[in-house]
């Protein structure tokens, strides 16, 4: 691949930082291209980029962060104890017991929690300065691990109803029906099995891409428009991006409460017996 | 201008549903060590200090109910013998006082008793005495006087029934003059 400065310059700063209003350069909009990043370095032939960086830095901060909150745990905690354990009680109580029941819920707590700071923290690498990018706006991120979300309740789902059972929890098979029953049973079967897991992952990966997207581009326009009147325009711009990034903050956790939620109502529905 | 020619030299794949595998091993990978770590070691240490934590705050509570529930035990107890010891000291008291007022009595009946025993002795001693000093007395002094009479008058008195009168006057003689004796010194 042929390679310029530009785009090099893209890799750091996603513009270019001589381009401003009135210097007669055309503005430089963040898009698709904003998402696509060149290896930085390769090791054995494997290549790591930006995305690929982040993704195993944020697991070795989380990892790092439960190790030093939870591996010599005290019985009267610490500080950093106690917020792991308000985070690990929010999602237990909150999330996982409130959807599956404490019996059902227990074996998959330890899933859930690793699901929810695994996404937030990816997505909150969109407001880490320097890093500024949210991993789950790679589409790869959210789909591998709603897979793994679909193999474990579709899975849960033939283990604890039997093949004809697990299709009746599938596609909501009802006799009472009537002759509505065949469209029923196929939009079911539809939504269920193949619309499910993309929705899944769409919601987050769609979230954080846009909301990546927005924040960059009052970035970069906040620096474009930094000459001569253009800076009235580019303090308002200024605002707007900071406006966004507390936006983003909250939209990170939200989204990544909705989609451990979401992997909660799923096994919960897996587990449930047929009426 | 300049985004257009980006894109085109970056060869971006334009649809970003199209997942690139790289990322979607690595995030695969990430997110299984997260999940190991956790699973395995990190949330099974916290939830035993959690259990404790538990145990120590519930412990804590059924020890602190056990020991209000030995002191209200404690104080009732302490509260029924105190009820019961006001309740002996009463009954012992009425008992006493029942028991002195009866002895009371009884000794001041004994005392009468003995009292008047004592005197209807005393009066029977002196009436027997009495009695007695008057007939030894009779004896003697009817000897001394017969004695007495019979020098005087240098005669026996065989007559016995003179004898008699003469000594019993004798005697009256002397009973008087004895009695006016006895109120001179009583006065």
């Amino acid at each position: 691949m042929q390679k310029e400065p530009a785009v090099s310059a893209d890799q750091m700063l996603a513009f270019e930082t001589d381009c401003h209003l009135f210097s007669g350069c055309g503005f430089e909009a963040p898009g698709l291209h904003s998402f696509v990043f060149e290896p930085m370095f390769s090791i054995g032939g494997f290549d790591f980029n930006k995305p690929i960086l982040l993704a195993l830095v944020g697991t070795l901060a989380i990892v790092w962060f439960f190790w030093a909150a939870f591996a010599k745990p005290k019985v009267v905690p610490g500080k950093l104890q106690m917020i792991g354990e308000a985070g690990y009680d929010f999602i237990r109580r909150g999330v996982v017991y409130e959807t599956m029941g404490k019996k059902e819920g227990e074996k998959y707590v330890p899933f859930v929690v690793a699901l929810f700071f695994f996404v937030w923290v990816m997505n909150l690498w969109a407001v880490i300065p320097l890093a500024q990018f949210p991993v789950t706006s790679i589409f790869s991120i959210p789909l591998g691990l709603a897979l793994v979300v679909y193999i474990t309740w579709v899975g849960l789902t033939f283990k604890r109803h039997g093949f004809v059972g697990a299709f009746k929890n599938f596609t909501g098979y009802d006799k009472s029906l009537g002759a509505v029953l065949p469209m029923v049973v196929v939009i079911e079967f539809f939504s269920t099995l193949i619309v499910r897991p993309f929705t899944h992952s769409v919601r987050l990966f769609a979230n954080m891409f846009a909301g990546h997207m927005l924040v960059a581009l009052f970035t970069i326009a906040t620096w474009y428009m930094l000459n001569g009147i253009g800076i009235a325009y580019s303090a308002v711009s200024f605002i707007m991006t900071i406006v966004m990034i507390a936006f983003e903050l909250f939209i990170q956790v939200i989204q990544a409460y909705v989609f451990v939620l979401l992997t909660c109502s799923y096994l919960q529905g897996a587990l449930a017996e047929e009426h | 201008m300049n985004a257009l020619v980006n894109m085109a030299e970056t060869e971006v794949p334009q649809n970003p549903l199209i997942p690139p595998i790289p990322e979607f091993v690595i995030g695969l990978i990430a997110f299984a060590i997260v999940f190991f770590f956790l699973w395995k070691k990190l949330l099974p240490s916290i939830n035993k200090v959690l259990e404790e934590r538990r145990e120590a705050i519930e412990g804590g509570i059924e020890k602190a109910e056990a020991a209000q529930q030995e002191a209200a035990d404690v104080l009732q107890q302490y509260k029924d013998q105190l009820a019961e010891a006001r309740h002996e000291a009463a009954r012992l008291r009425a008992e006493a006082q029942e028991q002195g007022a009866a002895l009371i009595a009884e000794m001041r009946a004994e005392g009468q008793r003995q009292r008047e025993e004592i005197i209807a002795a005393g009066h029977a001693q002196v009436e027997a005495d009495r009695k007695q000093a008057a007939a030894t007395l009779r004896q003697d002094v009817g000897k001394l006087a017969t004695d007495l009479a019979g020098k005087l008058v240098g005669e026996s008195l065989e007559d016995h029934a003179r004898q008699s009168r003469v000594i019993d006057r004798f005697l009256d003689g002397l009973e008087e003059a004895a009695e006016a004796d006895a109120s001179g010194a009583a006065r």
